[in-house]
C-alpha cells in the first residue's frame, strides 16, 4: 500500500498559512492513497492561480500550465496515456471562468479526468478582484460599487449535461472530502468536484460561515435523480448540500470512442506504421491523385 | 510549346471541382503536367468560385492569370470571368453566340441523358473536344470517379459526357481551340496539404487537434479520412485547446500537431510561448490567408511571417519553415518533427491558401525515410531525475509522463531544473533563460541555406520565399530569355536565419504582402540592404506575370 507520507513534496509552500487549500491537498493526497496510487501512475494539471500551484506540494508528474488551460491539457494526457490517473486541481477563476469553454466541452467528451476546483468565489492571487462564483453585490477590490453579474451555476450545467459525475465538497471537512475525490478519481468519465474553499484573506467569507451554511445530501438522497441533482447543484440559497450530487456509471467515456483503434497502450510506445502505407498513398498520386 | 490556362468557372455548388478534377485527370492520363488551384468565395452556395488549369509540357507549378479557354457553367460566370480571356480565347457558355464563343446546352444534355444532375459530365465532356482530349482518355476517367454510384450511374454520366463532346465538336467545326497530341509522360500529383498529412504519418505523429479553419482544414481532414495513418484526431473546441491538446499529448511522449490560419495562430500563442517555456515539441502548421482579423478567408497571402517568427510573449527558440510545393512540404514537415524532438521547441510550418488548394505535377515525388528516433532519455540509466537539467547545448534529457518511475514537472512559471515553481532570481532565472536559448546556436548551423539561382552573373536578384518559389522561377527564365541578368534566391527554412552574406547586387524580395516582411527581416538580421519588393496582397497568388510588370 501506498503511504500518504510517499507524496510529500519538499517544494516550500507558497499558500497563506492556514489556507482551506491545505484541506484539499491532504484530502487529494489521502484519496490517492486509498486508491493505492504510486507518485508515477498520477499526473496532477493546473492552470494558474494560488490553487494552481497544488501540484508542486505534492510528489508525482505535474502540468502546471497556464491560465484556464487545465482542462484540454489533461484530456490530451489521458487520451495519450491510459495508465495515468490524471487530475485538474485549479480555482474558480481558472477552470470556470478563462478556461469555461473548455469546461463546456469536457462535459461533452467526457474524459476520464478528475476535475477539482478550489472555489473560493474571489480571485485571490490577483488580490481581491470578482470571479464568475462571486455573488451579486458582493464589494471587492475592483466592483467597489459590488458585483453587477449573477454567479455561474458550473454544477448544475455540469448536470444538465450529463457529466456523469458532480459533487460539492468543502475544504474544511478532511474526511467527507476525501470520500468524494476517492469516489471522483476511482470513477470512470468526468468527475466534476467543487470544492468549497473560503479564502481567508480576501474573504468575502470565513471558513465558519460557511460551515453554518453547507449541509451533508440526506441518507437517502438518490445521486442518480437527474432533476434532484440540478436542484442539489443549483447554487440559490442556503444550505448548501455537499456530496456526490449527480452520478451515472453508463456513459461512453471520451478515450473509449477516441482510442478504440489503438488498444490499451500508452500512444507513445504504439509501433511505426508500416512503410508501406505510405508507399500506396504515394503510388494513388502517381496515377492521377486518389479516389 | 503548349501552355493552356483552363478556368472551370460557376456558382459554389455547381460542381466546378468535380468537372476540374475530372480534366486534371484525364490531362495527366494524356501525358500532360497540370498545375490546378481554386478560387472561391467564402459561401456555402452561389458567388462565384473557379477552378484554373495550366497545362503544360512539363511541369511549371505556377500559376497564370489569364484565360485560353473558359468553361462558365452559368451566365452571370460568363459575364464575370470574361475578363480573362483575351482575343485569342475560347469561352464555352450557355447560351449565347460569337467568333470565339461555343454555346453548349448543358443542361438540356443531361436531362436528355437522365438527369440534369449530369451536367457537370456534359460539361467535361464539352471541354475535352475544345482542348483536344480524345473521349477515349474522358470516359475511363468518369467511370472511375461515378462507378462507386453504380453502373448505371456511370453509364449515364458518360452518355452526358458524350453528347457534350459532340456538342462542343459540332458547334467548333473546323476551329480547334487546342491541339493535344498524347505524350508518354507521366507526372505525380501532389498538393501541399496532402504531402503534410502524409508526412507527419510516416514521421510518426499520432495526434493532430485543430479547429476548422480555411485554409488549415484539409491537413487533419486528410488523417481523419485515413484512419490506417495512425493517428488520433481530435476537433478541438477551439485554436487555444488545439495547441494545448497538443502539448499535452506531446507530453505524454506522443509526436503531436495542429493546424490553423492566422487568426487561429493568435489565439494560440500563448500556448506557444508556453511549449517555448515547457520545452515540449509541437508542430504548428499556419496556413495563410489575407488579414488583418478575418479578411479574406479563401484567398492567399503571406502576410504572417513576422507574426510566426515574433509571435509568443518572452524569449525563447522556435523553427519557422516556408515550404514552395508538396515536396518541400513533405522534406520539412519530417525535418520539423526530427528538429522539433531534438531540440524541444515548436516549429511552425507556414503555408498558405494557393498551396492549401494547387495541385502541382511533379516528375517524383517522395516522403523521406523519416527519422522516428524519439531520442528520449533512457530511464534505466537516471539515478535523481530532473526534466529540465542545464547541459551545454540547453537540451536537457526528456522523458514523458508515466514513461518510467521518474516524476516529471512541467511549469509555466520559471522553474527549477527540477520543473518547480521559483523566484530564485539569480540562481535560476538567468541561467535558465540562457539554457532555454542557447539551444538556438545548434540549430542556427543546421538551417539550410536558401535555395540559389543563376545569381552569379546576375544584377538583379529577385527574393522569395515560400510558395512563389515557381512563379519566380518563371519570371527568371522570361527575363534570362529577353537578356536580363536576373537570378533568384528562394527561402524555405527562415528561423533561425542562417549567417548568410548579402547578395551584393540590386535585391529585390518578391512577396504576397504590403509591407515587404521578408526584406525587413533580411535588413534586420542578416544587414542586407533590398532595394524594394514587388508585392501582391490582393488575394490572389504571385504569378510570373505580376514579378515581370513589377519589376519594368
Amino acid at each position: 500500500m501506498i503511504r500518504i507520507e510517499e507524496y510529500r513534496s519538499d517544494v516550500e509552500n507558497q499558500w497563506c498559512p492556514g489556507c482551506p487549500n491545505f484541506g484539499i491537498l491532504a484530502a487529494i493526497k489521502r484519496a490517492l492513497a486509498a486508491l493505492d496510487l504510486p507518485p508515477h501512475r498520477v499526473c496532477l494539471v493546473s492552470g494558474i492561480g494560488q490553487a494552481a500551484k497544488l501540484p508542486h506540494y505534492l510528489k508525482c508528474n505535474l502540468f502546471n500550465g497556464l491560465h484556464g488551460r487545465a482542462v484540454p491539457v489533461a484530456t490530451a494526457i489521458r487520451l495519450a496515456h491510459p495508465g495515468l490517473t490524471t487530475i485538474v486541481t485549479s480555482g474558480d477563476g481558472c477552470v470556470y471562468g478563462e478556461g469555461g469553454n473548455h469546461l463546456l466541452h469536457a462535459f461533452r467528451r467526457n474524459p476520464d479526468i478528475t476535475v477539482v476546483v478550489h472555489d473560493n468565489r474571489i480571485y485571490a492571487l490577483t488580490k481581491g478582484q470578482g470571479a464568475p462564483t462571486t455573488r451579486r453585490g458582493v464589494k471587492t477590490r475592483l466592483q467597489f460599487d459590488g458585483v453587477s453579474s449573477d454567479h455561474a451555476q458550473m454544477l448544475a450545467t455540469a448536470v444538465a449535461h450529463d457529466c456523469p459525475f458532480v459533487a460539492r465538497g468543502f475544504a474544511g471537512d478532511l474526511d467527507g472530502l476525501t470520500e468524494i475525490l476517492r469516489e471522483a478519481i476511482a470513477h470512470r468519465g468526468l468527475s466534476l468536484v467543487d470544492v468549497i474553499q473560503p479564502c481567508i484573506t480576501w474573504g468575502p467569507h470565513s471558513v465558519d460561515w460557511y460551515r453554518e451554511r453547507i449541509a451533508p445530501l440526506p441518507a437517502d438522497y438518490d445521486p442518480a435523480d437527474r432533476t434532484a441533482a440540478i436542484e442539489s447543484a443549483l447554487e440559490n440559497g442556503t444550505p448548501l448540500p455537499t456530496g456526490v450530487l449527480y452520478r451515472r456509471e453508463d456513459r461512453p467515456t471520451f478515450e473509449e470512442t477516441a482510442r478504440a483503434r489503438f488498444g490499451d497502450r500508452p500512444l507513445a510506445e504504439l509501433p511505426p506504421i508500416d512503410r508501406s502505407l505510405i508507399d500506396q498513398r504515394i503510388a494513388a498520386m502517381r496515377s492521377g491523385g486518389s479516389d | 510549346m503548349i501552355d493552356l490556362s483552363i478556368v472551370i468557372s460557376g456558382a459554389a455548388g455547381e460542381g466546378i471541382q468535380t468537372i476540374g478534377d475530372v480534366i486534371v485527370r484525364c490531362v495527366l492520363a494524356h501525358g500532360y503536367a497540370v498545375f490546378s488551384t481554386q478560387e472561391y468565395e467564402s459561401r456555402i452556395r452561389g458567388g462565384h468560385s473557379s477552378y484554373w488549369l495550366r497545362v503544360t509540357e512539363t511541369p511549371r507549378n505556377a500559376p497564370r492569370s489569364n484565360a485560353d479557354v473558359l468553361l462558365a457553367l452559368n451566365g452571370r460566370a460568363a459575364e464575370h470571368y470574361a475578363p480573362l480571356v483575351d482575343g485569342r480565347g475560347w469561352t464555352l457558355r450557355p447560351s449565347g453566340g460569337g467568333a470565339r464563343i461555343v454555346p453548349i446546352t448543358y443542361r438540356k444534355l443531361a436531362e436528355d441523358a437522365g438527369s440534369a444532375l449530369y451536367a457537370n459530365s456534359v460539361a467535361a465532356g464539352a471541354l475535352c473536344a475544345v482542348i483536344g482530349i480524345p473521349f477515349a482518355i474522358l470516359e475511363p476517367v468518369l467511370r472511375r470517379a461515378f462507378v462507386r454510384h453504380g453502373e448505371a450511374i456511370a453509364d449515364a454520366n458518360v452518355r452526358a459526357a458524350r453528347a457534350g463532346f459532340e456538342q462542343a465538336h459540332e458547334r467548333l467545326g473546323d476551329r480547334a481551340a487546342a491541339e493535344l497530341p498524347a505524350r508518354d509522360a507521366r507526372y505525380v500529383r501532389a498538393g501541399t496539404h496532402n504531402a503534410i498529412p502524409l508526412a507527419a504519418a510516416a514521421a510518426g505523429c499520432r495526434f493532430m487537434s485543430a479547429y476548422p479553419m480555411s485554409p488549415s482544414t484539409g491537413i487533419i481532414t486528410a488523417l481523419a479520412r485515413d484512419p490506417e495513418l495512425g493517428v488520433l484526431v481530435e476537433q478541438a473546441e477551439d485554436e487555444i485547446a488545439a495547441l494545448q491538446m497538443a502539448l499535452g499529448a506531446s507530453a505524454a511522449g506522443v509526436r503531436a500537431m495542429t493546424a490553423t490560419s492566422g487568426g487561429g495562430f493568435a489565439l494560440m500563442v500563448e500556448g506557444l510561448s508556453l511549449a517555448g517555456m515547457i520545452e515540449t515539441p509541437v508542430i504548428i502548421v499556419l496556413a495563410q490567408r489575407p488579414g488583418p482579423a478575418t479578411g479574406l478567408p479563401t484567398r492567399t497571402a503571406q502576410e504572417d511571417l513576422l507574426f510566426a517568427i515574433h509571435a509568443g510573449h518572452g524569449e525563447f527558440v522556435r523553427a519557422v519553415f516556408a515550404p514552395s510545393d508538396p515536396q518541400s512540404a513533405a522534406d520539412l514537415t519530417v525535418r520539423a518533427f526530427d528538429l522539433a524532438d531534438r531540440y524541444q521547441i515548436p516549429v511552425i510550418i507556414l503555408t498558405d491558401q494557393l498551396l492549401a488548394d494547387a495541385q502541382f505535377s511533379l516528375e517524383r515525388f517522395s516522403i523521406p525515410e523519416a527519422s522516428i528516433e524519439r531520442r528520449f532519455a533512457d530511464p534505466e540509466s537516471i539515478d535523481a531525475y530532473r526534466r529540465f537539467e542545464r547541459t551545454e547545448t540547453g537540451v536537457s534529457p526528456r522523458l514523458y509522463f508515466g514513461q518510467s518511475e521518474h516524476l516529471i514537472c512541467l511549469d509555466s512559471d520559471e522553474h527549477t531544473e527540477n520543473g518547480h515553481i521559483t523566484e530564485d532570481l539569480a540562481g535560476v532565472r538567468r541561467p535558465m533563460v540562457e539554457k532555454r536559448l542557447a539551444k538556438s546556436r545548434a540549430l542556427r548551423a543546421e538551417i539550410a541555406a536558401p535555395e540559389h539561382d543563376r545569381i552569379e552573373d546576375a544584377e538583379i536578384v529577385l527574393i522569395g520565399w515560400g510558395s512563389t518559389q515557381r512563379a519566380i522561377r518563371e519570371a527568371v527564365d522570361e527575363f534570362r530569355k529577353a537578356g536580363r541578368a536576373i537570378g533568384r534566391i528562394h527561402f524555405t527554412e527562415l528561423w533561425p536565419l542562417p549567417e548568410l552574406d548579402a547578395p551584393g547586387v540590386q535585391c529585390v524580395t518578391v512577396e504576397g504582402n504590403a509591407t515587404g516582411q521578408l526584406a525587413r527581416l533580411l535588413r534586420a538580421e542578416l544587414g542586407w540592404s533590398i532595394d524594394r519588393t514587388i508585392s501582391r496582397f490582393d488575394g490572389l497568388p504571385i504569378d510570373a506575370q505580376t514579378i515581370v510588370g513589377g519589376l519594368e
